[in-house]
């Protein structure tokens, strides 16, 4: 297996370094380093970062190859710095017996990008009304520890405490996706001056906040943990922190979309901007980067909601919800985050590595860069500006809502236990098929 | 200007050229030989996605007037409603060799998005989106305010200094979303009354008064015009949103009755852009009133309609396509 | 959404070749030769082409009455639009429409049509059939301040102002004091 010798790196942004990869893991770090036949890396200005590790990713395999595949989608992750990503539940088949996250967690495998981690359903079929075998899930070869209905709200508070006390027994999650239907019923986008004056049925953050409320107080009754994805709303970066304050064992994530982007982009009903949760306004932009910054919300994660083309080329209403993000995700956090002085790259590492391999119980992700560590690494320039063209990206769809911006960042290798999955910004194909 | 997609889109000026040139045609209108032969050889299609038989009449009747050809796509019974995409629709009219589609459609936007994606090359004209925009219909309203308040020779000018009140489901109304953009465009001041069920959030960055007293604003606004904006029955059941408990709470208080309109100052009008719940938002006696233009909205449509065609398809054609 | 053609630029460097006193000489001689020629002023219907042809029908039909006193001067004079008529619209930014205002009927009655200047005959083939569309006038002459020639369609003028030579390329234009400063007829060659 290659070794790889990356010269005068930042690891975390912090001085300068060398580090070697053998064996897959961080054999060395010191400085003036050699290796023999090591692959040598110049990464002088280059972040030396932890593997990303994304808590939400939508591959669509099985069910909508035509959107993504787990092959295609994964190697979009490895070209976006990740090494694990979670796989959402949503597909069809719905992942909600073991026989179909195990297909998917072997998929991943086989494609030999980033480590897949099923999510598993919640209910089944995600109708939100029986619970879907978890411990089956949680006891398969896919070692499910996330569940989730994404896409759909677990809004039956009985079923929602069930599940909350039942994924206790093997450390899981429920990771809610909170939208109160009846609130949202044939909502299009945020409800405000911009949706009043469009005439597009309004999707109050009520809806959103009120779902926030109610499972953070389950969660507290029943001792279990929560995870709130995708939060968009000041409001509910507001409960989150209250939650926390008394305790309450939440964990929260907000999208890259999120953090940059405001419903004003909706003037043009234009459906690449068309996602659930709704974009919001610049105060909740602003929010959840201050919830972010402060450790409010604890991770970023992609939402990466790949969508064929004829899903998107439509009139606004009948258009898919959903923007890709996998490729772009470090490079907004960068530019809306450390960019703007509110971050670290060590807290980059922490809400885009350490804390959602935490949230998703994954081994070996998410760890210091240290000796004796696996060799899931990212290596980043921060220095790059570049222009977003969804068309030369790895992800089999083009819905980015960053087509067309100017972006911070690149990045430049991805190490999974020591084997390169991207070198000089671009994948490594070979590497890959070697590795099978 | 190439397409009319919203009223919020004309200026001042624009929408002044337009009510000028209505009413040019609305003389026409009053000959013997109705037909003008500006718009030959130009072919206008009416893309109704939605059922409208008076709009799609209204439209078709200026484009025939205008001797423009005239082809009706209606979603019923058409490919449409097997599935095919917006984006096919779009194109096969294209082939046809459309100079301007009237787009009707349920979703709001659906205009914006076949002028903006370059699947046609034609003029787009909204008939009417969603929730979203009817202009057309603001600029037949606001030319018949202005030749009932501003006068016969009214060349030239706009609304100011007019009190509009438009009543009822503001919500769902496209038709209010246009006329409040409209006729604040051409000076006139404009009171929204509705219940706050039926206002959107949101509605405070619009350039209007809301009320949710329609004895006071007819009381104590003075209004010029009376708005009344048609209320679906079935907003009332909880399936449909249950935005009011009942037609007689409505009534009582949103209805045009004939106490109400007593009350009105002496001169005002009374509108309705049809087609009417008569005993709902609008008694008998106040449609039948002398003081209703509601037929007479009909009529100035057609001329209206005329002059936007004119406007749009007589002069050169830009042949670039729009969008990204 | 168009205007208006936009006003010419700049006409310095033109040349006056009919004065505020040759104009009114003009149109005094047109009136009278209207009188002749229809037997009187009884059946006469003046029609101005907007925009410069409605001030000079005006001007027309005010020395009319002077000789004949009994013309009720509403009844002699209107104006007639011609813009949805014209076979050029889509070569041009769209224009905007003027003002047709008949006395009455046309029907029966000799419509002089009135323009400011002769040239191709386009704008006069685009009145007749606005014209017929208006009902049936016994007879249709016409009357022009100013024929410049090249004609491209068979119709010439029943009284003319001045006849004036030009080259294809020269621009004339009229100036009238209801609309400009001044009365003048203006000639820009291409010499220039």
């Amino acid at each position: 297996m290659t070794e790889y010798l990356l010269r005068d790196v930042s690891p975390l942004g912090e001085g300068r370094t060398d580090v070697v990869l053998a064996d897959g893991v961080i054999a060395e770090i010191g400085a003036g380093l050699t290796r023999d036949g090591a692959t040598v890396i110049d990464g002088s200005g280059l972040v030396l970062l932890p593997g990303l590790v994304d808590l939400h990713t939508h591959l669509r395999e099985p069910g909508r190859e035509d959107a993504e595949t787990i092959a295609t989608g994964t190697r979009a992750a490895a070209l976006g710095g990740f090494t694990a990503v979670h796989a959402m539940a949503n597909t069809t088949p719905t992942q909600d017996t073991a026989g179909v996250v195990e297909q998917v967690w072997r998929l991943g495998r086989q494609a030999g990008w980033v480590d897949v981690y099923p999510v598993g359903a919640v209910t089944v079929g995600l109708e939100g009304e029986r619970l879907a075998e978890l411990g089956a899930m949680a006891e398969s070869a896919a070692r499910v520890r996330v569940f989730s209905d994404d896409g759909r709200c677990v809004h039956d508070p009985v079923v929602m405490r069930r599940a909350l006390e039942y994924v206790k027994a093997f450390d899981g999650v429920i990771a809610q996706h909170a939208q109160e239907p009846r609130l949202t019923a044939g909502s299009q986008m945020h409800e405000g001056v911009v949706s009043a004056e469009l005439g597009l049925a309004g999707w109050p953050a009520v809806a959103e906040e009120a779902i926030i409320a109610r499972d953070v107080l389950l969660a507290e009754h029943v001792g279990s943990r929560l995870h709130v994805c995708h939060l968009s709303t000041a409001g509910s970066v507001e409960i989150i922190r209250w939650a926390k304050s008394r305790g309450i064992d939440v964990t929260a994530e907000v999208t890259p979309h999120h953090l940059m982007l405001t419903d004003e982009l909706v003037r043009g009903y234009d459906p690449t901007f068309k996602v659930n949760p709704p974009l919001r306004t610049q105060s909740d932009v602003e929010a959840v980067r201050a919830g972010l910054a402060d450790g409010t919300i604890d991770i970023v994660a992609t939402d990466h909601a790949p969508h064929p083309r004829e899903d998107k080329d439509c009139e606004w209403a009948a258009a898919a919800f959903g923007m890709t993000g996998l490729e772009t995700a470090l490079s907004v956090v960068q530019e809306t985050m450390v960019d703007t002085g509110r971050m670290t790259w060590t807290d980059v590492a922490r809400v885009l590595s350490a804390n959602p391999a935490r949230i998703g119980r994954v081994e070996g992700h998410g760890r210091p860069i240290a000796v004796g560590e696996p060799a899931n690494l990212t290596l980043v320039d921060p220095s790059i500006r570049r222009v977003i063209n969804p068309a030369e990206q790895a992800t089999k769809s083009v819905n980015s809502p960053f087509r067309g911006r100017e972006l911070s960042g690149c990045v430049v290798a991805t190490f999974l236990r020591g084997r390169a999955t991207v070198l000089d910004g671009g994948s490594c194909d070979e590497d890959v098929v070697v590795a099978r | 200007m190439r397409h009319l997609l919203s009223a919020g889109d004309l200026t001042r000026d624009e929408a002044v050229l337009i009510l000028d040139t209505a009413a040019q045609m609305a003389a026409t209108q009053s000959r013997e030989m109705k037909k003008l032969p500006t718009l030959r050889g130009r072919t206008v299609v009416n893309l109704f996605f939605e059922d409208s038989t008076r709009t799609r009449i209204s439209f078709e009747t200026a484009a025939k007037r205008l001797s423009a050809d005239v082809i009706n796509f209606s979603a019923k019974g058409s490919s449409v409603s097997k599935g095919e995409s917006l984006k096919d629709t779009a194109l096969t009219l294209q082939a046809m060799g459309a100079d301007a589609v009237v787009i009707r459609h349920q979703a709001s936007g659906a205009p914006h998005t076949l002028a903006a994606a370059g699947w046609t090359s034609g003029a787009v004209i909204n008939a009417g989106d969603g929730t979203h925009q009817h202009p057309t219909q603001a600029l037949l309203d606001a030319f018949t305010v202005r030749r009932h308040l501003v006068g016969t020779d009214a060349t030239g000018r706009g609304l100011d200094g007019l009190h509009v009140a438009i009543v009822g489901d503001v919500l769902h109304s496209r038709v209010a979303r246009s006329n409040v953009q409209l006729l604040t465009t051409l000076g006139a001041r404009v009171t929204l009354v509705a219940p706050p069920t039926l206002v959107p959030v949101g509605v405070s960055a619009w350039p209007c008064e809301v009320s949710y007293h329609l004895d006071e604003v007819v009381r104590d606004g003075k209004p010029d015009a009376l708005m009344m904006l048609r209320v679906q029955r079935e907003r009332m059941s909880s399936a449909g949103g249950g935005f009011f408990p009942s037609p007689l709470e409505y009534t009582r208080g949103y209805g045009l009755d004939a106490t109400r309109l007593a009350a009105l100052p002496e001169h005002a009008i009374v509108m309705h852009p049809g087609p009417m719940n008569r005993g709902l938002e609008i008694s008998a006696d106040a449609a039948d009133s002398p003081r209703a233009v509601i037929v007479e909205q009909v009529a100035n449509g057609v001329a209206v309609r005329m002059a936007v065609l004119y406007l749009l398809l007589a002069g050169e054609q830009t042949n670039e396509k729009v969008g990204q | 959404m168009g205007s208006a053609t936009p006003a010419s630029d700049d006409w310095s460097a033109a040349r006056v070749v009919l004065g505020e006193a040759e104009i009114a000489r003009a149109l005094t001689r047109i009136a009278h030769e209207i009188l002749e020629r229809n037997k009187g002023g009884d059946d006469v219907l003046l029609l101005g082409i907007p925009t410069r042809g409605v001030p000079l029908a005006h001007r027309l039909a005010a020395r009319l009455v002077e000789v004949e006193p009994t013309l009720d001067v509403r009844r002699v004079v209107g104006s007639l639009d011609i813009t949805m008529y014209r076979d050029d619209l889509h070569h041009h930014p769209t224009r905007s429409i003027g003002t047709t205002e008949i006395p009455g009927t046309i029907d029966g009655k000799v419509v002089v049509l009135v323009d400011d200047v002769l040239f191709s005959g386009r704008t006069i083939r685009a009145a007749l059939d606005a014209i017929s569309d208006l009902g049936r006038p016994r007879a249709v002459q016409l009357a022009a301040l100013v024929d410049r020639g090249h004609r491209e369609l068979p119709i010439r003028a029943d009284f003319v102002g001045k006849n004036l030579p030009t080259s294809q390329s020269e621009r004339v234009r009229v100036l009238l004091r209801e609309q400009d400063d001044r009365d003048a007829v203006l000639i820009e060659g291409d010499d220039a």
